[in-house]
């Protein structure tokens, strides 16, 4: 099975690197990744599927946060979320299918983005399943070219974010106190 | 405008603020106008001879004083050539800020004269990389780079510096304060697990201490010498953790692993609770993961989460400094002992016992002989002339897994080595940063004849910067570790191993204008030894051992620890 994160990260050049670098140094393969602004633009939100090994997975999400662009890396896979993809689909068709794929577009809530006398240009959102079902009916009416979006996932959590606090700068940095004494459980 | 200040000049008033007073360094043409500035700044800039030796030398620093160290080197060939003093620094988490020109901003991406992507290669090779984009956060950065590398798990930073920021003018304003919300250090530790780990403590039978490069790192080896005189537990300390508790401590066995004493993997393999401090379980420690200490249930202190059942599962687990937590741990310990020690006591003596009776059935001898000098001979000199005191620097291989049995160290940052990465040529240049570091102590740079022909340029930064350091080359004529395993594991066939060309170290020394000599004779080894040491300057010793003696005990890659080979096969008799 997949693994799903989700990673709130510092907008900035490089973290991207850094994330997908801890994946491609093990040789996982990402098998999807969204990323854009959060409400604070100096944040983003990346969600990433790749194709962990299960034994390790809890070591990638400490890996990624460790990363120091990393605010929060939580793993998705086994946790109430909500996971949607965006599927763009033009297919090419005859006159005669085209009001079978408007009938399958509908039943599947698909829009029509573009029209023309070639075919149809349409956007679906849903799971990555119903998408593919979909793409699997629509490519028996014609010629279809697919681009899709990748997963995006939230959790339906809510989860405390937890931010290092700031430090003086200089010598001294190294010599600050955790605020908290109590410490953390691994 | 007066009152404008340049990127170099900004870069040296953080420099002196973070308290750097040394730093190692080979200039080149994006970084002059940084070498400008430098000219007539206090700040010490050693001029080595190859940047890989800059980041070596850094790290020698870094490990020896405990302090960040600090290298410099220029675009393209200056910072790929810094690239495996990284990585070296990141296996051994040595604090170390490197600093690298870039080639102006205009200029990036298309290919300009020594243009090299430093940012995106050393990605991997760093904790953490910075480019800088504009003058305006060049001071933030620096900062930034100095905590990040000595904070938490320590570790290597680089920081990229385009030409033009270097030479752009603006307000210097120092920086007040770091905010890096991602970057959280963990260092109090939990106190409930801490008490779990007492009671935890208390209950058994055979406890062993397996302490590592976290003891040093975290300046925890008070803390530790309590822990194990509060509780009377047998400990090991790792090859990073050498000095961690002194080499003479009663309680001290000796370095567990591949290479480790036959006690210490016993006593690894058959404890009921093993309490790992600042330790990896590294595959070169363990064995056979599957086969590693099947008895025991595991304390692991760490400041990094994500050592903690990385290997090993964590029965109790805590996330915190060192330092911090057997602070803490010691206090709750003494607080239960009165109650506690008792119950398993008699257990315990029996525990110990058959430590000691391990120790005795195969300790560390040093074989002798008439005709030539053992290596191991060469090492029990070694440390009989160091008394414990000396810094002892070493590259990779036997010389290195000899001295780690041999040489004891009272005291962190005595036994500086290439642990993870297994750098050859980091003995020599580690020796030259370890000698800036602390200039009141005798140091010994040893390395094979493999590795001391991999830093050889470094002799000349010896020579000009007055380094009294003691070179011993443990000269058998061959890359002997990788022949010991072509002799034990592909049949003999020794492939490309033979080193049949060595200068004369006579002549080598005096070339370079300081004293060598090649010793063949194990009559000569004391006296050729003393006389180095009492030389006032640095001395080249030669040290012509037994070809081809191995290193044992020996746990074979992928065998179960406590399944060593101890010696070489004997010779069978075979029926007429």
């Amino acid at each position: 099975m997949l693994q799903i994160l989700s990673i709130l990260m510092e907008n900035k050049p490089g973290a991207l690197m850094r994330v997908t670098g801890l994946f491609a140094q093990r040789n996982y393969n990402i098998e999807s990744l969204t990323v854009a602004r959060t409400l604070d633009p100096t944040l983003s939100r990346m969600t990433i599927v790749a194709d962990v090994d299960p034994k390790i997975r809890a070591q990638v999400i400490k890996q990624i946060n460790k990363l120091v662009n990393v605010l929060q890396a939580t793993d998705l896979t086994d946790e109430p979320s909500v996971a949607r993809e965006i599927v763009l689909l033009r297919i090419r068709s005859s006159m005669e299918n085209r009001t079978a794929i408007l009938k399958e577009s509908e039943i599947f809530g698909v829009r029509v983005v573009d029209s023309s006398v070639e075919g149809f240009a349409l956007e679906a959102t849903g799971d990555p399943e119903k998408l593919d079902e979909f793409i699997n009916v629509m490519s028996s009416y014609g010629d279809i070219q697919v681009t899709r979006s990748g997963l995006i996932a939230v959790s339906l959590e809510m989860k405390k974010l937890r931010l290092a606090p700031p430090v003086p700068a200089g010598p001294e940095a190294l010599n600050v106190n955790e605020v908290s004494s109590q410490g953390v459980l691994n | 405008m007066s009152n404008l200040m340049t990127g170099a000049k900004m870069l040296l008033e953080c420099l002196s603020r973070e308290g750097v007073e040394v730093m190692f360094g080979y200039p080149g043409g994006v970084t002059l106008p940084f070498y400008d500035a430098l000219y007539d700044n206090p700040l010490r800039h050693v001029l080595v001879r190859h940047e890989e030796n800059a980041a070596f030398a850094a790290s020698g620093y870094a490990k020896a004083t405990g302090k960040i160290g600090v290298c410099c080197a220029t675009s393209g060939p200056g910072a790929t050539n810094l690239v495996t003093g990284l990585v070296d620094a990141m296996m051994d988490s040595a604090p170390i800020v490197a600093l690298t020109g870039q080639v102006t901003s205009s200029l990036i991406g298309s290919d300009a004269f020594q243009e090299a992507d430093t940012f995106g290669i050393t990605r991997s090779a760093t904790k953490h990389n910075y480019m800088v984009r504009n003058l305006a956060e060049l001071p933030q950065i620096i900062h930034e780079a100095f905590y990040l590398a000595g904070s938490g798990r320590p570790g290597p930073v680089l920081v990229d510096i385009p030409k033009d920021v270097f030479m752009a003018r603006g307000q210097y304003e120092p920086v007040t304060e770091i905010h890096l919300p991602g970057y959280k250090v963990f260092t109090e530790g939990h106190s409930g697990q801490i008490r779990r780990a007492a009671q935890m403590f208390w209950e058994a039978e055979r406890p062993l201490v397996y302490a590592g490069g976290g003891i040093l790192l975290g300046k925890a080896h008070k803390e530790l010498r309590e822990f194990v005189e509060i509780t009377d537990s047998p400990a090991v300390c790792t090859l990073m953790g050498l000095g961690g508790l002194p080499g003479s401590h009663p309680n001290f066995i000796s370095m567990p692993g591949m290479h480790g004493s036959y006690a210490a993997n016993m006593a690894m393999y058959n404890n009921d609770l093993l309490i790992a401090l600042g330790v990896r379980f590294d595959d070169r420690v363990t064995g056979r993961l599957a086969a590693f200490a099947p008895h025991a249930r595991v304390i692991h202190v760490d400041i990094d989460p994500a050592e903690i059942g990385k290997n090993r599962h964590a029965d109790i687990p805590i996330v915190g400094d060192l330092k911090r937590v057997l602070q803490k741990l010691n206090r709750v310990l003494t607080e239960l002992k009165p109650e506690a020690e008792a119950k398993k006591s008699d257990a315990r003596k029996t525990w110990w016992r058959q430590i000691r009776d391990w120790k005795e059935e195969h300790p560390f001898d040093s074989p002798r002989s008439e005709s030539e000098i053992k290596p191991q001979h060469l090492m029990a000199e070694i440390d009989r002339i160091s008394g414990g005191k000396a810094i002892v620097t070493s590259d990779v291989g036997q010389h290195q897994m000899w001295a780690a049995q041999y040489i004891r160290f009272d005291e962190p940052g005595q036994w500086i080595n290439s642990g993870g990465l297994g750098s050859m040529g980091y003995g020599l240049p580690s020796a030259i940063g370890a000698q800036f570091g602390r200039p009141d102590k005798l140091v010994f740079a040893i390395a094979g004849d493999g590795g001391f022909q991999m830093s050889l340029p470094e002799l000349a930064t010896i020579v000009s910067q007055g380094l009294p350091i003691k070179i011993i080359v443990m000269n058998n004529g061959y890359l002997g570790m990788v022949r010991q395993w072509q002799e034990l594991f592909y049949n003999n066939r020794l492939s490309s191993v033979t080193l049949d060309t060595f200068p004369q170290v006579e002549l080598l020394a005096a070339a370079y204008g300081f004293k060598g000599r090649t010793v063949e004779n194990p009559s000569e080894l004391t006296e050729a030894l003393e006389t180095a040491v009492a030389e006032p300057g640095p001395y080249l010793l030669n040290i012509k051992v037994t070809p081809f003696e191995n290193v044992y005990p020996m746990v074979p890659a992928g065998g179960a620890i406590n399944e060593m080979v101890l010696g070489p096969p004997q010779p069978v008799a075979v029926g007429d």
